[in-house]
């Protein structure tokens, strides 16, 4: 039998995953999708609409809602100020992704950036998810 | 019109985020994952207002974002939205409770300044 403590951690883990692999994937198709689109300055939702049916929009708006969904659920009992800056570990596989498979330059300047926030990233990751109590259910007595 | 865009961004993830949190904090750990259970969930979070007032401002952001990633780079489009960081770690104090020790404040400020270091080219 797992801890209840271990099953939180483990299951805070398995969140934590798709939301960072959903929000990567998602903001890079999106991003692609957008570069064939053009500018999209508009009040209106129409531009909007038809930006949806380019098929690399479509699917990187897909995946963003499997993320707010998969965000959704780890808020349910992980801690705002936990999530938020474990899963920036995203903006670290961003620029992997742009230095190891696009080949893209990584200043010096931005090295120093991934390894802050890995930094950051591995300090709050050992403090525990939840530190509010969990709402407990009125009871009557 | 670069900074307008951030700002709104800034200010609606924050709100939208501060928001989705207090919706999952009143209605509770989510521990079944099967279709079923999951509807139930599903049609309990839509009768909250902190939830489709999140996904309101969440919304705004997005096209704001959406926006922003038309007319300027990706490069400068994400590390602008650092200062989110150190707004909704406030609220998170001081509206959510949360305990924010030294390591939370510490990692917290060097994701936020990461971040900011990532636009640098």
């Amino acid at each position: 039998m797992t801890s209840p403590v271990k099953a939180l951690e483990l299951k805070t883990r398995i969140f934590t995953a798709i939301v960072v692999l959903t929000n990567v994937l998602g903001n890079s198709f999106l991003s692609r999708g957008m570069q064939s689109v053009g500018e999209l300055l508009s009040l209106s939702p129409l531009p909007y609409i038809r930006a949806l049916f380019n098929p690399w929009v479509a699917l990187g708006v897909s995946l963003l809602i499997v993320w707010l969904l998969s965000h959704m659920a780890l808020l349910s009992w992980a801690d705002l100020s936990y999530v938020l800056p474990v899963t920036s570990i995203a903006y670290v596989l961003v620029a992997l992704v742009g230095r190891f498979l696009l080949h893209e330059h990584v200043s010096p300047a931005r090295w120093v950036g991934i390894t802050l926030i890995m930094a950051g990233v591995t300090l709050v990751g050992h403090t525990a998810p939840r530190t509010h109590t969990p709402q407990k259910r009125v009871v009557s007595v | 019109m670069k900074w307008i865009l951030v700002s709104i961004i800034v200010l609606a993830t924050t709100a939208g985020e501060v928001l989705q949190a207090l919706g999952m904090r009143h209605h509770g750990e989510i521990h079944d994952f099967r279709p079923g259970a999951l509807g139930r969930v599903a049609s309990a979070l839509a009768q909250s207002w902190h939830i489709m007032a999140s996904i309101g401002a969440m919304a705004v952001s997005f096209f704001a974002f959406m926006s922003l990633i038309s007319i300027a780079e990706l490069s400068f489009a994400v590390p602008a939205t650092a200062a989110s960081y150190i707004l909704e770690t406030i609220f998170a104090k001081y509206m959510l409770k949360e305990h924010i020790g030294w390591k939370r404040w510490t990692g917290t400020l060097l994701v936020a300044s990461g971040v900011v270091l990532l636009a640098v080219e």
